[in-house]
């Protein structure tokens, strides 16, 4: 079955009849991949005559050169055969085509293996849709309840897992992830100012971008940012570990053993990020202001010992407070749905890759949405 | 419920268990019972349930229907406090090997040793050493799975599976990946561990060798009636036993006539593995 030197030989197909009910059919020319060939369709059109066949047989004398496709399009024939009363004979195909064909045939299918994929209604996937949002809402309630039962028990000293697991985590969540946190809030830092120029210089109240920019940091855009960024970073990752994870049966093996996962891989990851998410906060309320104080210093003719003075007068502990609770709540957000994601991936490397992106959208989303809570709380509490 | 033979006591029965995932049962009315000090052998072809059946045995797929019973008391149904103290005693070995892949081979077996045991760190890391060396790994405590081949992470996870010498060990397929060598010294090791430590073990396996060289009881698993169709000692099976299909499965092989033409993948020449 070597490829063909010369160009291939088309397929001839001719059905012969032989007797009533009877038929042979004739198959010359090459039958191979690298050549136009009537496929099964070509085949099945060639035995569908109009007058009824019971038995037809093969000759293939003409047949110069064959490969797998050939032994595809007969065990379709066949197939269709069984279906519409056709019995055919084997016995004038290639020898080694009927070898292949017996092989393919000698484990009966599966019954029930096959998977059906019959498109449903626009209602069933309706329905299916709505039920399955309502059991991903209970598998998250439900995390969360054990989540705070584990922080409970490590509250009270009583849970289980490694530290070295908890300090990695920690440089991870921590130190790992100033410079992207830097860059990141010196550019907001910046943005706010240059936003804020453009409305106050018209009035010559420029100084006032020093509080602008210290106030919208402190209270939203420093936590809200360096969620995010956590969201995509770390939540991310925690997903694709744990996921992995399910996908080697580590998981299994924790729970054989009797170590609750919870404790031994959600927790670790949720105190890393509960303790640096407030710090990394801090920090990007640093660099936010460094951003402004650049553009305001630089572009607006303040001097820096100006700007420091505003910022300092307007910024409340109340605002950097703010900020630095909701921080905390973030934290928890990003480390839950990406171990949660996690731990529901499936087997597959797809899953895993699946439940990396649901874990970001899923955290981004529930940031925003917590964060507008707030604000509108915080409204009417005058806070 | 299965009688009680005179010196043998049942350790795992198990009553009409079916499973299924979703709609598609894998397997239905299984009954068996696997006695003290046994080493019960579930086999059958690829794909039959072997794994789901002993992931069922160890707690981690609910049946569809049917019962599991330990010594120690019911397993499926019960509640999952009750099945969570029974699943510490059991020593698992994962078809995939399912290493802990953060931790080295020494953190691997030793961190059940150091969550149940109050031994200082140096016994852990003693302990874990001898049943890597057990194992055939002496030398290896400080390598990742990932930095070791697939039948040292085999091997890696039975050293696991012993670290708190369990009542029952349950492996998935443990010479799997193995050279011809570290397969029998594994058979030896598995009669070994119940011997010296009275263990009884449940192994799913398809090699026969190791089905013969340890197997005292064992079920048969089939796909298409997916039920067992043949139970009872492995070697009264090949030579007595009444089923034709399963004579087949366990003569395939060691039959001394020439082989027949084989698929390609079942050449003899598999890479051996240097041991360390
Ligand atoms: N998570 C799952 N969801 C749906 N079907 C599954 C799942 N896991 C396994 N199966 C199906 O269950 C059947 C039995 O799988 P199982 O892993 O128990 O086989 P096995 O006997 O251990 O095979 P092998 O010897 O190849 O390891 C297979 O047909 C497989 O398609
Ligand atoms: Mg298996």
């Amino acid at each position: 079955m070597l490829p063909a030197q010369t160009s291939p030989d088309p397929v001839r197909l001719d059905l012969r009849s032989t007797g009533t009910g009877t038929a042979t059919l004739v198959i010359g020319g090459d039958w191979i991949l690298e050549a136009p060939t009537p496929g099964h369709s070509g085949l099945v059109k060639a035995v569908s005559t109009g007058t009824a066949l019971t038995a037809i047989a093969f000759d293939t004398t003409g047949l110069s050169d064959w490969d797998s496709t050939f032994v595809t399009a007969i065990l379709h024939l066949v197939q269709h055969g069984d279906d519409s009363g056709i019995r055919f004979d084997m016995d004038g195909l290639p020898q080694g085509a009927r070898r292949l064909i017996d092989l393919a045939t000698a484990v009966p299918e599966r019954q029930g293996a096959r998977r059906r994929s019959e498109r449903p209604g626009l209602l069933t996937r309706l329905g299916g849709q709505v039920i399955e949002t309502g059991r991903d809402t209970m598998a998250f309630i439900s995390f969360m309840g054990e989540a705070t039962i584990a922080l409970g028990r490590f509250l009270v000293g009583r849970a289980r897992f490694r530290r070295v697991d908890l300090m990695a985590m920690i440089e991870d969540c921590g130190v790992r992830a100033l410079p992207i946190v830097s860059l990141i809030s010196v550019l907001i830092g910046l943005i706010l100012a240059f936003v804020g120029a453009i409305q106050l210089r018209p009035f010559g109240a420029q100084i006032y971008v020093a509080d602008l920019v210290s106030i919208a940091m402190a209270r939203e855009m420093a936590a809200i940012m360096t969620g995010i960024i956590m969201a995509g970073r770390t939540g991310a990752a925690f997903a694709a570990q744990l996921g992995t994870m399910q996908v080697n049966e580590e998981i299994d093996a924790f729970r054989t053993l009797g170590f609750d996962p919870m404790e031994f891989l959600v927790l670790p990851r949720m105190l890393a990020l509960i303790l640096m998410m407030p710090l990394l906060t801090i920090y990007s309320n640093v660099m936010g202001i460094l951003g402004g104080a650049i553009v305001g210093v630089g572009m607006l003719g303040l001097t820096p010992t100006e700007y420091y003075l505003e910022t300092a007068l307007s910024t409340t502990l109340t605002d950097l407070s703010l900020g630095i609770i909701k921080s905390v709540f973030f934290g928890i957000i990003v480390a839950i749905t990406g171990c949660l994601k996690g731990i529901q991936s499936g087997r597959s490397a797809s899953a895993v890759g699946d439940a990396a992106t649901s874990a970001v959208v899923m955290a981004i989303v529930m940031i925003i949405v917590f964060d507008g809570i707030f604000a509108v709380v915080t409204n009417i509490l005058g806070i | 419920m299965p009688e009680k033979t005179p010196g043998k006591t049942p350790q795992i029965i198990v009553d009409d268990l079916t499973l299924a995932y979703g709609d598609f049962v894998i397997q239905k009315n299984l009954s068996f019972t696997v006695d003290h000090g046994d080493i019960f052998i579930i086999m059958g072809g690829s794909g039959c349930g072997k794994s789901t059946v002993l992931k069922s045995l160890i707690g981690l797929k609910p049946p569809a229907a049917g019962t599991v019973r330990y010594a120690r008391g019911e397993f499926w149904p019960a509640a999952p406090a009750t099945r969570e103290a029974m699943m510490r005693g059991f020593g698992v070995l994962y078809q995939s090997g399912a290493l802990w892949s953060s931790m080295t081979l020494a953190e691997n077996v030793g961190l059940p040793l150091g969550e149940y045991t109050d031994l200082p760190p140096a016994d852990i890391r003693d302990l874990a050493a001898m049943k890597l060396a057990l194992v055939g790994l002496s030398g290896f405590e400080d390598y990742y799975p990932s930095e070791i081949s697939g039948g040292m992470q085999k091997r890696a996870g039975i050293a696991r599976a012993m670290a708190l010498d369990p009542a029952i060990l349950f492996f998935d397929e443990p010479s799997a990946g193995l050279d011809p060598l570290s397969s029998k010294r594994l058979d030896d090791l598995i009669l070994e561990l119940r011997d010296s430590l009275d263990t009884t073990i449940v192994v799913v396996t398809h090699e026969l060798d190791s089905i013969f060289a340890i197997g005292n009881n064992s079920i048969f698993l089939d796909a298409v009636t997916k039920t067992a169709i043949a139970s009872g000692n492995p070697k009264d099976l090949r030579d007595h036993g009444s089923n034709a299909e399963v004579r087949d499965f366990l003569n395939r092989g060691r039959s001394a006539q020439p082989q027949e033409v084989s698929m390609p993948s079942d050449s003899p020449t598999r890479p051996g593995m240097a041991r360390p």
